[in-house]
């Protein structure tokens, strides 16, 4: 379990990460979404020891960051950004020095080394040199790296960067299939990552915390706003629709003919389409088309992060 | 395997995997080389202080050059952010690479033995004990020069900038007994006894003083563990 407490780190004057709080519970794949400079790595960074917080702790499976570092590391397996590897070696020495540091050597190297490169699909590439791989091959070296000693928990700093569609859907699999049996952190700027491969979610902007929970939870915590498109024939009138609730907004009407577009608004809350229907009925309107947007996640990822910052 | 071990074999595949061990080497030996021939049959003397003069000279280039990368490389390519969330302690990372940069040192030294053996057969009477004392001292004069790289290597994440501030510091010492002349007297015992000549000087004669040990010693953990510290404080910043 990783229960982060109260965790600020300021680089000189700026504050990257300003007082989060939050846990992870075993087993758990949790998504760590926010846009570029967020805070996102610099809070996994501290929880694999790579930086010391300013104020505040992060235990894992109670131990400290500060006491334990050590200790932690063990239990830990960690792709960083960008993934830095030694270019001169080959994947089989960067694996088996890795694997020597964690104590695997010998018999169980071995064994270990062909589950690890089935997995990850290493198997053809296994003697040469990393400088000359492509970055997909690098990318799951890097992962192989993190998953070789069997660690109960993974942190994966946006482990998709730079791959190609086909290779990215691989790597979202071999995640969700690793998180089967581990706790997972997984870092991205893309919602459809997260979308894709986690359980829970955290969305982070400028520092602090701004949504946790199930996509679902998030989504429906989030006061979005339907837009219902409707094109109708023999309406002159629209004011009715706007008796319809107090809530419900007219954003739009267009007349082409005796044809009308109109597009009303809502809090996703309610659900109007009835209403409008009946309504419509009731004037001999001719409802030639009622489309339904719900704010996307998309929509509501940019609102969230935008808000406080005022740039996206 | 400890993990300094560890360390030390991934350094040293890095170094003879790519180029750098040779060429360093062969640089090594033909200035080294041409140093001690072209004047040995001149000055007709059965010992190796030409051999003993020049080394130290060359090693504050070349021992600055091959420690500037160990740790500068690593802060440069982000590698050192693999590393160090290995469970591994900062001073593993040092004393690995520390130990790696003084094998390549001693490797290359040991080349130079041909002089030594080239002097045991048409030398009259040379003294193989006081020659062998002088090989040690170069070897703890490489390790003091690498302690101080390491240490260059580790506030830098650009090589050139290590390669300099390693350089400067070696200089100085280097220096330190050759201005003793225009010092007031007072700090000329301390200066002359901060110096890297003062000490070597002694041990190449054959006379191996704990003193001079001492004094070897004390650099190395003086500068590796400021390295060490270096690397610490990194996770502050």
């Amino acid at each position: 379990m990783i229960k982060v407490e109260h965790l600020t780190k300021n680089y000189g004057n700026l504050t990257a990460v300003d007082d989060i709080s939050f846990e992870v519970r075993d087993g758990e794949i949790l998504g760590f979404l926010g846009p570029n400079g967020a805070g996102k790595s610099t809070t996994l960074r501290i929880m694999t020891s790579y930086l010391t917080p300013t104020a505040g702790n992060i235990y894992i499976n109670d131990m400290n960051v500060l006491d334990d570092s050590l200790n932690i590391r063990k239990v830990i397996g960690y792709l960083p950004e960008n993934n830095p590897l030694y270019p001169e070696m080959t994947v089989y020495d960067f694996l088996r020095f890795t694997a020597a540091v964690r104590g695997i050597e010998g018999n169980a190297f071995t064994i270990r080394l062909k589950e690890v490169s089935e997995l990850c699909g290493l198997k053809g590439v296994i003697q040469k040199k990393i400088s000359e791989l492509s970055k997909g091959y690098r990318q799951r070296t890097g992962l192989a790296q993190a998953i070789f000693h069997n660690p109960e928990i993974l942190i994966l700093d946006e482990p998709t960067t730079g791959l190609d569609p086909n290779q990215i859907v691989e790597i979202r699999n071999l995640i969700k299939q690793l998180g089967k049996e581990k706790t997972v952190v997984i870092s991205s700027h893309i919602l459809q990552e997260i979308q894709a491969t986690a359980d829970r979610m955290i969305i982070i902007n400028q520092g602090k915390i701004a949504a946790d929970g199930t996509i679902d939870e998030i989504m429906g915590s989030f006061m979005g706003l339907t837009r219902l498109h409707l094109e109708v024939e023999n309406a002159d009138d629209v004011s009715p629709l706007s008796k319809l609730h107090p809530d419900l907004k007219i954003v739009e009407t267009l007349s082409n003919g005796p044809v009308r577009k109109i597009v009303l608004e809502y809090p996703n809350k309610l659900d109007l389409r009835k209403d409008v229907f009946k309504c419509a009925v009731a004037r001999k309107w001719e409802i030639l088309e009622m489309t339904r947007h719900r704010t996307s996640l998309e929509d509501m990822f940019r609102i969230l992060t935008v808000k406080e910052g005022g740039e996206a | 395997m400890s993990n300094i071990r560890l360390i030390y074999r991934k350094e040293m595949s890095a170094y003879f995997d790519s180029a750098v061990a040779y060429i360093t080497f062969i640089i090594f030996l033909l200035i080294t080389g041409w140093f001690f021939t072209s004047s040995f049959f001149l000055v007709g003397q059965s010992d190796l202080r030409i051999l003993f003069n020049t080394v130290p000279v060359v090693f504050l280039f070349f021992i600055p050059a091959i420690t500037m990368g160990l740790l500068a490389r690593e802060n440069h390519a982000g590698t050192m952010e693999f590393l160090t969330t290995l469970p591994v302690q900062e001073a593993d990372i040092v004393l690995g690479k520390f130990f790696a940069s003084v094998v390549l040192i001693s490797i290359g030294l040991s080349f130079t033995l041909v002089h030594f053996i080239t002097l045991l057969f048409v030398g009259t009477n040379p003294d193989p004990g006081a020659l062998l004392a002088g090989y040690a001292g170069l070897v703890l004069v490489g390790a003091v020069y690498a302690s101080i790289g390491l240490l260059g290597s580790a506030v830098s994440n650009n090589q050139i900038t290590s390669f300099l501030i390693s350089f400067v510091i070696i200089f100085i010492l280097f220096l330190l007994d050759k201005i003793l002349l225009f010092v007031p007297s007072f700090m000329a015992g301390i200066l002359q006894f901060l110096s890297i000549e003062y000490h070597f000087s002694n041990i190449r004669r054959g006379v191996i003083d704990s003193r001079n040990l001492i004094y070897f010693f004390s650099m190395i953990f003086f500068f590796l563990t400021l390295s060490i510290r270096v690397l610490e404080i990194r996770k502050w910043r």
